[in-house]
């Protein structure tokens, strides 16, 4: 039977096909950057999320926006974990890989298992593609390549055209069918149901009937192709996972993160003031904030980075919640407006997410290794309370930690999330905004009627800005309020007066209540936890963006009887107030970083413990295998 | 609106009550005393209750100003008073916001962001102190120094082409631009006026002199012998005369001004008008280019024309947002897109 008849019409006598049922499965999906790889990866996450599966992604994508078609530099990917359990990363290995063209098999074929699935576009390996590639000769041709994976070669290009022929489309819009045709396969393989792509096809085509019916098409050909050919014997069930009760859906790291954010104003009774510059891979949260309006949120797009700063700094003086956000780079020329924050003690959040550095970096790749810069990034003593997301559902939880402390201790407070949970997603257990707890405000009310006299450091009535609660907290005075007129900036402050005051006793004095006030932020903060034995050989701390990776590690560990625990940190300055006397309970500490040891540094300066790291600076996440083959290598190489 | 709505029952303020208690720290004769002087005279005027006054500034002599004034004051860092004060401003369009700058923290380290908050023509009221040196620091040339300028880092003279900060306003098309001088009170009065009551951005260049590290730069603009002949008033539908008895004018030879005598056939016909409220940018450009020595500075307001103002526009499309959808509802929000439940 030819392929060819058949994709249009759902094929009556199907050869004869198995359905076996899979826990888990990892599937990537990579091509050229024009390939339209983020959007099938993402319609696969979401209705597997739908179906109920424990979900977890990994967009990869590179720094140009399109590399010149068929390089290795234009390859995208988009991989995604899916399970009948809980699961906490994207996955190490892929069972199931879709390539493109040359290049994004030459890229990525070192992730798939030894025996794994296999599909390519063998339309896409010409002579000209396997070059661009770096391939002399064609691999699908070589019998020993085809034996190491289950191998399809199917012509993706030529089977495309054939579904939309008739539609009047350029070659050019049928070829960009074909993602379609490859998600289609693969909802096949994986027994998806394809009707919520085929709503979306509708609705996102809706004013082009060609291009919608053509990607229709394009979808269910390449279904068809699975359950008619007999490239494909098998495919496969992945039940729905014991996730806890609840409604849920899937949220990325920056959409968690925005929505935190006007959460957090609106819980504290206030509108969002949003100013950034854009900058990737946090340009998301200002997307996401400015479709907002009807929140009350103003978003700012500021000319550069210290304007999106600056303007914050304005706008807490101003009364607002305000925040800014960028990543590391943003940061950097940030730094001296931070410093102002601190210096005139006002609420504002400042939310890096954290790509490859230094300089430039690896925009697009996710590391670590911003922690220090969030702690010593400024000039002079400089503190600031820094939080840090352990997951993109947790952006939403910490984006109001932020403005809670930032509001209860009246400072700049720092966010930290990264690339990898910015992007990532993973099915969200939907909040109700009853169960949300309000943050109190008090603004100093001002005199009644006009009074002429106050003025700020008068002492009889005048108003005090830098007069201290039982938090250290100045009060926060709105402009506007009558007989609360004062001034604020960044010389060094009287305390209770704020006026400029340059004495030597007193700068001391306000550098150490400075330190004081966020090193006070520990008593209202969680106590840390640990999971796993309350004392034993081995502790494993992690922060931020590794918690999954972690996590998975280390209960494998404790499920092969070792005696390991884990400890993950978001509270990252001050860290809780227990942490010193966990960290003494274990033989050994482990902290695994996407960076050189920057925890490491504070944990074994501030705890005086001969903690060791493991660091990982690839722009990659680290692999579940990586860690656990590195805590047996621990536990080994300690006196029993 | 630029300000709150001027309430009849608003207690009557003066000057005096525009005075902070901190002890003012510029160097006796400063051009500064003189603008802080002539501002607290004209706040009280301009009905906005004294709450809702602020000031910001970067860094510089010029930028101690907020500290000297009895109403919300901001203290910024160097360049960014344009930045805080459009945060400011975006939040809470309800607030009369004032900038006060210097030729080395405006057009130097700030010039990104003053352009911007030009052309985005927020609501703020703009004072540039020129004094074409950095005194703060002690001396070095600014970015307004004339070429030759020696200074301790120009020690044989500076090479660098000075920057005309009413060039730079009127190319980034600023809806409101002036000039006056600092020990022109009468004149500096008005033009304070008027920016207050502009409606977007209003920039003002004041020449202040710097007795200290560049004293008589504007000697030729204040000195009452030489005056007349190297400033022009610039008043709207006027024709640009000057000179000690108002003899000599600007007159247009294609797109170059030429001083001319009236008399002798030329009459003040022959003159170009000003016209403050041009659309087109052009005249008020080519008046900013008039410099010592060939030309006479102008002095007063070269361009006042009105464009949508960004933080009432920003306000009011949040506010129809709302209008058209209602308030947001956050729960909604968050069960928006597909859900599934988990028994």
């Amino acid at each position: 039977m030819s392929s060819m008849g058949v994709l249009n019409t759902e094929p009556t006598q199907p050869p004869e096909k198995k359905l076996e049922q899979l826990d888990e499965v990892v599937i990537r999906f990579c091509g050229d950057s024009g390939d339209g790889m983020q959007l099938v990866g993402t319609q696969f996450t979401n209705v597997s999320a739908s179906f109920g599966n424990d979900v977890s992604t990994l967009p990869d994508f590179p720094a140009e926006i399109r590399a010149p078609a068929g390089t290795l530099a234009g390859v995208s990917g988009f991989q995604l974990n899916f399970s009948s359990r809980d699961i906490f990363t994207p996955g190490d290995q892929v069972d199931t890989l879709v390539a493109m063209n040359p290049a994004a098999l030459k890229t990525n074929l070192g992730d798939l298992k030894r025996g794994g699935t296999l599909i390519v576009n063998e339309d896409e390996f010409d002579k000209g593609n396997l070059m661009k590639a770096g391939y002399d000769g064609n691999p699908l041709l070589d019998p020993e390549f085809a034996a190491r994976f289950r191998l399809h070669k199917v012509a993706m290009t030529r089977l495309t055209r054939d579904a939309v022929s008739g539609l009047g489309l350029s070659q050019k819009d049928a070829d960009r069918c074909k993602n379609f045709f490859a998600l289609g396969l693969v909802y096949w393989l994986y027994d998806r149901d394809r009707t919520p792509t085929e709503q979306w096809i509708n609705d996102k085509f809706k004013k082009n009937p060609a291009i919608q019916e053509a990607n229709l098409r394009a979808l269910r050909g390449g279904f068809n192709y699975g359950f008619s050919t007999e490239s494909f014997t098998t495919h496969y069930q992945v039940p729905p996972a014991r996730l806890a009760p609840g409604k849920y859906r899937k949220i990325t790291g920056n959409e968690a993160t925005a929505y935190g954010l006007v959460t957090g104003a609106k819980l504290a009774g206030k509108r969002l003031f949003y100013s950034g510059y854009p900058i990737t891979p946090a340009s998301d949260i200002l997307h996401e904030l400015a479709m907002m309006k009807s929140f009350g949120v103003r978003t700012f797009q500021a000319e550069d980075e210290i304007a999106a700063m600056s303007a914050t700094v304005g706008a807490a003086f101003a009364g607002e919640v305000a925040v800014t956000a960028s990543s590391g780079p943003g940061i950097c020329l940030k730094g001296e407006a931070m410093g102002l924050g601190v210096m005139t003690e006002l609420p504002m959040v400042i939310v890096d997410v954290q790509r490859g550095g230094p300089s430039t970096g690896l925009p697009t790749k996710t590391e670590q290794s911003d922690l220090l810069l969030a702690f010593f990034g400024r000039n002079g003593d400089c503190p600031m309370p820094i939080v840090a997301a352990a997951g993109p559902g947790d952006c939403f939880y910490m984006a109001q930690e932020a403005i809670r402390i930032a509001i209860e201790f009246m400072t700049p407070v720092l966010l930290l999330t990264d690339g990898y949970i910015a992007n990532g997603a993973e099915p969200w257990l939907i909040p109700r905004m009853a169960d949300l707890k309000p943050i109190k405000i008090e603004h100093p009310a001002g005199k009644t009627g006009h009074s002429p006299d106050s003025v700020n450091g008068d002492g009889e009535n005048g108003f005090m800005p830098y007069a201290r609660n039982e938090k250290l907290a100045r009060p926060w005075a709105l402009p506007g309020t009558p007989g609360l007129e004062h001034r604020v900036g960044g010389l060094e402050k009287a305390d209770g007066t704020g006026n400029v005051e340059y004495s030597p006793k007193n700068h001391h004095h306000m550098v150490m209540t400075r330190i004081k006030k966020v090193a006070g932020v520990a008593d209202y903060i969680p106590l840390q936890e640990v999971e796993g034995p309350a004392t034993g050989k081995l502790l494993v701390m992690s922060w931020g963006g590794t918690c999954g990776a972690v996590r998975t590690a280390v209960r494998a560990a404790i499920d092969a009887g070792k005696s390991v625990a884990h400890t993950h940190l978001r509270y990252m300055n001050p860290f809780p107030r227990n942490l010193g006397e966990i960290v003494k309970r274990y033989d050994t500490v482990l902290i695994p970083e996407l960076n050189s040891g920057q925890l490491l540094l504070l944990i074994r300066a501030k705890y005086l413990v001969d903690a060791i790291g493991f660091n990982k600076v690839q722009g990659k996440p680290f692999l579940v295998n990586e860690l656990v083959a590195k805590i047996d290598e621990v536990l080994e190489s300690q006196p029993s | 609106m630029s300000t709150s709505s001027p309430a009849s029952n608003l207690p009557i303020l003066t000057a005096k009550d525009f005075a902070s208690d901190q002890e003012i720290r510029w160097c006796p004769r400063c051009g500064d005393y003189s603008i802080l002087a002539q501002m607290k005279k004209v706040l009280p005027t301009l009905g906005v209750p004294r709450e809702n006054f602020v000031f910001v500034s970067g860094i510089g002599c010029s930028s101690r100003f907020p500290y000297y004034v009895n109403t919300y004051g901001f203290h910024g860092i160097h360049g960014r008073a344009p930045a805080i004060a459009s945060g400011v401003k975006t939040a809470r369009p309800d607030l009369q916001v004032w900038v006060i700058t210097g030729d080395g923290d405006a057009l130097s380290i700030g010039g990104n962001h003053l352009m911007h908050m030009l052309r985005r023509n927020l609501d703020l009221k703009v004072i540039l102190f020129n004094n074409r040196i950095y005194g703060l620091t002690k001396g070095q040339y600014s970015p307004t120094s004339l070429v030759g300028h020696r200074t301790k880092s120009t020690p044989v003279g500076s090479v660098d082409n000075p920057l005309s900060p009413l060039c730079y306003a009127i190319g980034s098309e600023a809806t409101f631009v002036a000039r006056a001088v600092d020990v022109d009170i009468k004149h500096l009065t008005t033009v304070l006026e008027r920016a207050a009551h502009h409606q977007g951005t209003a920039f003002v260049e004041v020449y202040q002199d710097c007795n200290v590290f560049n004293n008589g730069a504007w000697d030729y603009a204040t000195d009452k012998a030489k005056k007349a002949d190297n400033v022009v008033y610039l008043e709207h539908g006027k024709p640009l005369v000057f000179g000690k008895d108002l003899k000599k004018g600007i007159r247009l030879n294609g797109m170059h001004p030429e001083v001319v005598e009236l008399g002798k056939g030329i009459t003040e016909d022959d003159l170009l008008f000003h016209d403050e409220k041009s659309p087109e940018p052009s005249l008020a450009f080519l008046l900013s280019r008039m410099r010592q020595p060939d030309y006479p500075e102008p002095l007063g307001v070269f361009r006042d024309v009105a464009a949508p103002i960004y933080d009432k526009v920003v306000n009011e499309q949040v506010a129809s947002v709302i209008a058209k959808n209602g308030p947001g509802d956050l729960d909604a929000l968050f069960n928006s897109g597909d859900t599934w439940v988990v028994e």
